[in-house]
């Protein structure tokens, strides 16, 4: 639903509870202009209104008692949205399962295939996701192995709502079983309700509204709604909307075209994609499960801080070094010592080439393994090129966003590491986008506006969007 | 009492872009009746595999067009096996050999790799279904 402004009240205050630090926005909708940005620590595990009053505390005093026409906010804090995904064949139910938690914003922790084994099952109820997802079977198909898991759920201690989107037929009997050893259920559309035939925005729908109804409750979040209208969504599902946002634009502003957004965090690097992936070239055949149009990846295995020593032993020192501009002759102790401090902010010209380095490093694997790949056979009648994913070669736009592509002087040099390589042709990275950074940290409040103002949120997202094209 | 609709896997083995043949029989065993589940061309095994289990499908029908089939449908029946699902009625058609080889020949070899049925090019899509609906009706699962 779209909202009008009222003349005499034109500001809006967006915040981002975040699993670190929570962020204020103040922007006034009518001018289109951000006023203020102010962070302070996030303490949810105390009471989520400490962090958010010191946050407000650090607003020009105008605005700290401001009346905004919405406060409205997002979230990624108390470990963000965990969950699990449990489906049939790895390649297809599961992996549209899979898709559909990540496009929903959540962190996907395990995901379970096959009929579970009773060691898997000890394991999920330690893991303790926010909400499962219980997926297997086209519609019609094979319903044994999803009335099998159901049973093992219905005899096990998990206790989180259980989101059921498999194979339609067997899933009233799945829900009959869950719902009668005292489980949460949920009743969706199959994910994949044909073989290779992607189906996550119902799931995705539901995922966020049980978010919105249970899990900020149950995160000790629903405290900030004495102050916000509303935590409307995870962090990173804000920042898809975002991407979706600014790529097709709204009717009378032209998008920015397929894009995508890379965010270098100390936990993970994630990588948002808008966009169909078609292949540029003629005559190439894609296989596979379809991509979402919306596609995220979260790599847990990369961020810059928590995963320093990962990212050594990934890329490789020489690696590292080949996108660095000093030495670093301790390379290893200083990765470790990040990797110690999580919070480390870099101070001196050597911490800022090092954190470069990391940074294009993490990016660039990040990419690979977000943008698609595409293989070469050769047939009795000649040369075939199969794609695998999406061909991000064309995308329009590039845009960085996280600490480091705000502060680092050289965030558009970062950018260009994640491009496409002659000497990797397989990959099917961005080619020639133009490059942005969200210099005001501000893309998570663009979603959050999205669907409300979407125009004013816009253009606001373009108009801050710093550039870094030649 | 009415007969449950069978599903089908529909598919063209290994490296090969043949598509019109696929598409006449994707659209004949819709006509007759079945449910269809065509994974397209340059198939692998195991994209047979996986999407018969995912769609409990009653049987497998390869199309193999460039020659290579005995080659490419080695270990089929094994794979199948392994995946649980080694009673999968299971048939192959096309240019299965490359040269002129003896048709009885041809066929014995891949009814010995463990296809339920095999035919050669040409054959007419309302050959193929008869004998599917014969063959599925026999089967005791069926």
């Amino acid at each position: 639903m779209h909202y009008a402004l009222c003349a005499h009240m034109s500001l809006a205050l967006l915040i981002d509870f975040g699993s670190t630090f929570t962020k204020i926005l103040a922007v006034d909708l009518a001018a289109e202009e951000i006023l203020a940005y102010a962070q302070s620590c996030t303490t949810v595990e105390t009471d989520i209104m400490v962090g958010l009053r010191k946050a407000l505390d650090l607003l020009p005093s105008h605005l700290k008692n401001a009346a905004y026409e919405c406060r409205i906010s997002s979230s990624s804090a108390a470990g963000g949205l965990g969950m699990v995904t449990i489906g049939l064949i790895p390649e297809l139910s599961a992996e549209a399962g899979r898709r559909a938690a990540l496009g929903a914003g959540a962190k996907v922790v395990k995901v379970y295939s096959f009929r579970l084994a009773t060691r898997e099952m000890e394991e999920l109820e330690s893991l303790n996701p926010d909400i499962l997802l219980l997926a297997g079977g086209t519609d019609g198909g094979n319903s044994e192995v999803i009335l099998d898991n159901a049973r093992m759920l219905s005899r096990s201690g998990v206790r989180c709502p259980i989101l059921i989107a498999g194979n339609k037929s067997a899933a009233d009997e799945v829900q009959a079983i869950l719902s009668a050893a005292g489980k949460i259920t949920l009743l969706t559309d199959n994910v994949m309700p044909e073989v290779n035939v992607l189906n996550v925005e119902p799931a995705r729908a539901m995922i966020r509204k049980v978010f919105i109804e249970r899990i900020i409750e149950a995160k000790g979040l629903k405290k900030a709604e004495e102050f916000v209208e509303g935590i409307l969504m995870p962090t990173p599902t804000a920042v898809l909307r975002a991407a979706q946002l600014l790529s097709q634009g709204t009717g009378s502003e032209k998008g920015l075209g397929d894009l995508v957004i890379v965010d270098i965090g100390g936990a993970t690097t994630d990588v948002h994609s808008f966009g169909m992936g078609n292949s540029v070239q003629p005559g190439v055949v894609r296989k596979g499960l379809p991509e979402p149009l919306a596609k995220r990846t979260v790599e847990g295995d990369l961020g810059i801080r928590y995963n320093a020593g990962t990212i050594l032993k990934l890329c490789g020192q020489d690696r590292i070094l080949e996108n660095a501009r000093l030495s670093h002759p301790d390379l290893a102790q200083k990765l470790g010592r990040l990797s110690q401090c999580v919070e480390t902010i870099p101070e001196s010209s050597e911490d800022q080439d090092l954190d470069f380095a990391l940074a294009a490093c993490a990016a660039r694997a990040a990419m690979e393994r977000h943008a698609g790949s595409i293989e070469t056979l050769w047939g009795p009648h000649g040369q075939y090129y199969i794609q695998h994913g999406k061909d991000l070669t064309a995308v329009e736009t590039l845009i960085g966003t996280g600490g480091i592509f705000i502060h680092h002087p050289q965030a558009g040099a970062l950018l260009e590491k994640t491009l496409f390589s002659p000497g990797e042709p397989f990959s099917l990275r961005p080619k020639s986008p133009s490059l942005y950074t969200d210099a005001r940290y501000c893309l998570f409040a663009v979603g959050l506006l999205a669907d409300r103002y979407p125009e004013i949120a816009f253009r606001i997202g373009r108009k801050y969007l710093k550039e870094w094209n030649e | 009492m009415k007969d449950k609709i069978k599903t089908v896997v529909l598919g063209v083995l290994g490296v090969d872009a043949h598509v019109v043949g696929n598409k006449i029989m994707a659209h004949a065993l819709e006509a007759g009746g079945f449910k269809v589940v065509n994974i397209g061309t340059f198939s692998s095994q195991q994209d047979f595999i996986r999407a018969t289990i995912e769609a409990a499908a009653h049987a497998i029908l390869v199309g193999s067009l460039c020659g290579h089939g005995e080659m490419e449908c080695r270990g089929f029946r094994e794979n199948c096996v392994e995946a649980g699902i080694g009673e999968i009625h299971l048939v192959i058609g096309g240019n299965l050999v490359v040269g002129r080889q003896k048709w009885e020949e041809v066929e014995k070899r891949f009814l010995q790799m463990g296809f339920n049925r095999a035919y050669p090019p040409g054959v007419s899509p309302k050959q193929v279904i008869e004998d599917l609906k014969k063959d599925l009706a026999n089967k005791k699962d069926a």
